[in-house]
């Protein structure tokens, strides 16, 4: 059986690419990607939890489960505002977007 | 009988003015005169109705009129003190509505010719109408606050007549000084209200209950004793005095005439009717309406009356035996008169029976049977001289003369209302000024000699005018390419009717004071209601009438020939006096000086500097202060995304160290 502590390396990791991705990258879809690595972080923290401390139950499973559809709905929506800003702007990139702020 | 028709007669002109104030544009200029011409006649036929019924109604058991309230409901109600608006009939208030609605009818229909084509005709006739309905509803108002609202629309629409040639810069300074002038005045009769309503808790002109006032007890509000003592002994005579400032500044005495002559910039049909018939008898009809609450009250202080009008009266004179323009003359006259008025409500005072039999509170009536008598014989006067302007195109006598051949209509009813005004027998002024000058010979002969003199001064300077305009030289010049011409029979008519008024009322109530009839004026108004019967003072009349007809030939010698030597003579041996009197005294210039170097100056601009730097900069300061905070931060809301992620992640991670540390 893997040690549970590899389970946390993992998710540390994908939460810091993901980070770094989000701040780094100029485009906007691999900015989304990004988030997605974030979220993935995050399910596989609420499942490896749930192994370590209530071995008996399931609602962290059930989360996880629960959060991977939504983040699925949510990039649907957000690749959808891409495609929009891509055909307003002409570009995907994050700085052709900074008049958004008005 | 039933009275409850008489809201028509303030709705009526309202209406019309409503209607040709939002719709006159629209209508061509007969229509909208018609309109409210028609129901200025509605209102005329209602306001004679009114009066006939109610002066020929049977009297109370104690001889006076009854006092009828048609209507009063409480308009705004403030605990004790609540702001009433009705409509009371008593005898001044029906007199007024005489005066008011004969008057105004008859500027309605003269105006018909004399503003004939003029651009804004529509606009003129709603003003009138607004001022109709606003003078009406001032005398007929149930207590003092409501007096004070329509005399302010008064205010308001002599201010937008007097302007209605708006384009001429003088129109628009002569309605902005009467506007200032009359609301600086007005300023003290809103603080003599709210004095009064304070002390006594109401803005009745009556009282119910009692106070304790010196010896004996007087009828006035029950409540607060302690504050009505002092109300009785003190609080009241200043709140009428202060009303009384009010009263002068709206009916020109001295200092606050200087608007009246300035006002003649409005369409003379405006002046015979505002500043000569109606709206400047405001003050008098004032002061007749508190007069209980003065005799009461205020006895004392009603010799400052006396004396402002006795003053004024000579000053206005004075000033109009050297005029030059004919509606000048006739302003400063106006201002005499009805300081002759005022004069006489201050020395109605009781207590004088002794001296003359039956004539006690002889002023009361006296000063109202000549604002009756002036307001006809005036508003002739006026529209008299808005067809010489209309004829000879100018206001200066200088451009007029011979006028008698060309305008024979005009030139007969000047001359009857001259004569009127100038106290001949026979004719309406005679009556009621003698009765003026009794009055005054009952409370000191000083003041009755006084008012004499300022008499044969008013008989002289009239008949100065009146040869000026019809006889003397003609201007050949100015007549030469456009000869003077008789009025349309719209501005004629009206002369004629208020000439037999004026000749009407004179005959009869001659014939009636000296045989002692009843049913002269004094049957109608007098101060304590009952019926009283003018007796003229044979003495008292032969010297005014000696005089005036002295004054009149001294006039006719000096002035009727075809030059004037004596005139210029007496010119040229006192030119500083002449010069005096034509610049009226200075008054206009101390005023100014007043205003302009030592209130503006001294006052006007510290507080003006004040506020500019000290209020407006603290404000600016704010302002400024937050425009740089904003400023400042307005950049961290760069509208990068990944910038807001490394600040939120920044933020995140400090926050979890300041955790961490306090747990640990």
């Amino acid at each position: 059986m893997v040690p549970v502590e590899f389970y946390f390396i993992l998710s540390a990791l994908l939460f810091f690419i993901g980070v770094f991705g989000f701040v780094t990258r100029r485009n906007l879809i691999a900015m989304l990607i990004s988030i997605e690595l974030v979220l993935n972080a995050v399910d596989i923290n609420f499942a490896a939890f749930n192994r370590m401390l209530y071995p008996d139950s399931m609602e962290g499973m059930f989360m996880t489960l629960f959060s991977i559809g939504v983040s699925a709905a949510e990039s649907a929506v957000a690749i959808a505002i891409i495609i929009n800003v891509y055909r307003r702007f002409k570009s995907d990139s994050v700085e052709s977007i900074k008049n958004m702020k008005w | 009988m039933d009275y409850s028709y008489t809201f028509l007669i303030l709705l009526l002109p309202a209406l019309s003015f409503l209607v040709l104030g939002l719709y006159g544009m629209k209508l061509s200029h007969k229509v909208a005169g018609l309109i409210g011409t028609t129901s200025l006649g509605l209102v005329t036929v209602l306001s004679y109705m009114t009066a006939f019924s109610y002066f020929f109604a049977p009297r109370l058991a104690d001889g006076t009129f009854a006092t009828i309230v048609p209507y009063n409901f409480t308009w705004l109600p403030l605990g004790n003190l609540h702001f009433d608006m009705g409509i009371l009939l008593d005898p001044i208030s029906v007199m007024m509505l005489i005066v008011i609605s004969t008057v105004s009818l008859m500027v309605h229909i003269y105006s018909f010719g004399y503003m004939h084509g003029e651009k804004g005709f529509q606009r003129y006739y709603a003003f009138l109408s607004l001022f109709t309905m606003s003078m009406l509803g001032l005398v007929v108002a149930t207590n003092i606050f409501q007096m004070y609202l329509f005399w302010e629309l008064v205010g308001v629409s002599s201010y937008l007549l007097i302007g209605f040639y708006y384009p001429l810069k003088p129109a628009i300074a002569a309605s902005k000084k009467a506007f200032i002038v009359t609301r600086f005045a007005d300023l003290f009769f809103l603080i003599g209200i709210l004095i009064f309503g304070y002390y006594t808790e109401s803005f009745s002109f009556s009282f119910a209950g009692t106070i304790e006032m010196g010896a004996g007890t007087t009828p006035f509000i029950a409540g607060n004793t302690a504050k009505a003592v002092i109300a009785g002994t003190f609080i009241l005579p200043t709140a009428l005095v202060l009303m009384f400032i009010g009263g002068a500044g709206k009916s020109a005495m001295f200092p606050l005439h200087i608007w009246l002559p300035d006002a003649m910039e409005g369409p003379t049909p405006v002046s015979a009717l505002i500043h000569a018939a109606t709206m400047v008898v405001a003050g008098v009809f004032q002061i007749a309406r508190m007069f209980p609450l003065w005799i009461e009250y205020a006895q004392p202080q009603l010799s400052i009356v006396v004396w402002v009008g006795v003053f004024t009266a000579f000053y206005a004179a004075a000033v109009a035996c050297a005029q030059s323009d004919i509606k000048r003359v006739l302003a400063f006259s106006t201002i005499s008169q009805i300081a002759f008025m005022m004069v006489a409500l201050g020395v109605s005072l009781p207590g004088h029976e002794a001296m003359l039999d039956n004539h006690a509170q002889l002023g009361f009536m006296a000063s109202m049977f000549h604002l009756f008598t002036h307001a006809m014989f005036k508003a002739c006067l006026f529209l008299g001289a808005g067809c010489i302007i209309h004829a000879v195109h100018s206001n200066e006598m200088a451009m007029m003369g011979g006028l008698r051949k060309y305008m024979p209509i005009t030139h007969i009813t000047f001359l009857i209302s001259c004569l009127a005004i100038a106290g001949i027998p026979f004719f309406s002024g005679f009556s009621s000024k003698d009765e003026i000058i009794s009055a005054c010979f009952a409370y000191s002969p000083v003041v009755g000699w006084i008012m004499t003199g300022i008499a044969a001064m008013t008989a002289f300077y009239m008949f100065r005018l009146y040869y000026g305009i019809f006889w003397g030289t003609e201007n050949k010049v100015a007549h030469e390419h456009h000869t003077p011409h008789e009025a349309p029979l719209t501005m004629t008519i009206p002369l004629i009717i208020l000439c037999v008024i004026t000749v009407g009322v004179g005959v009869y109530t001659t014939i009636a004071g000296f045989a002692g009839w009843g049913g002269s004026f004094g049957s109608f108004v007098t101060a304590s209601g009952q019926e009283y019967n003018i007796h003229f003072d044979v003495q008292i009349a032969l010297t005014s009438t000696v005089i005036a007809i002295l004054s009149i030939c001294l006039a006719t010698y000096i002035y009727k020939g075809e030059s004037q030597p004596i005139a210029d003579r007496l010119y040229k041996m006192f030119p500083r006096l002449h010069r005096a009197a034509y610049k009226r005294f200075y008054q206009d210039e101390i005023w100014q000086y007043v205003t302009h170097r030592i209130i503006f100056r001294c006052i006007s601009k510290p507080i003006a500097w004040f506020d500019r730097h000290v209020v407006d900069g603290t404000f600016n300061f704010l302002a400024w202060g937050a425009n740089e905070a904003g400023e400042s931060i307005r950049p961290w809301q760069s509208g990068d995304v990944r910038q807001y992620a490394v600040w939120f992640l920044t933020g995140t991670v400090a926050l979890t160290l300041i955790l961490l540390a306090c747990a640990l």
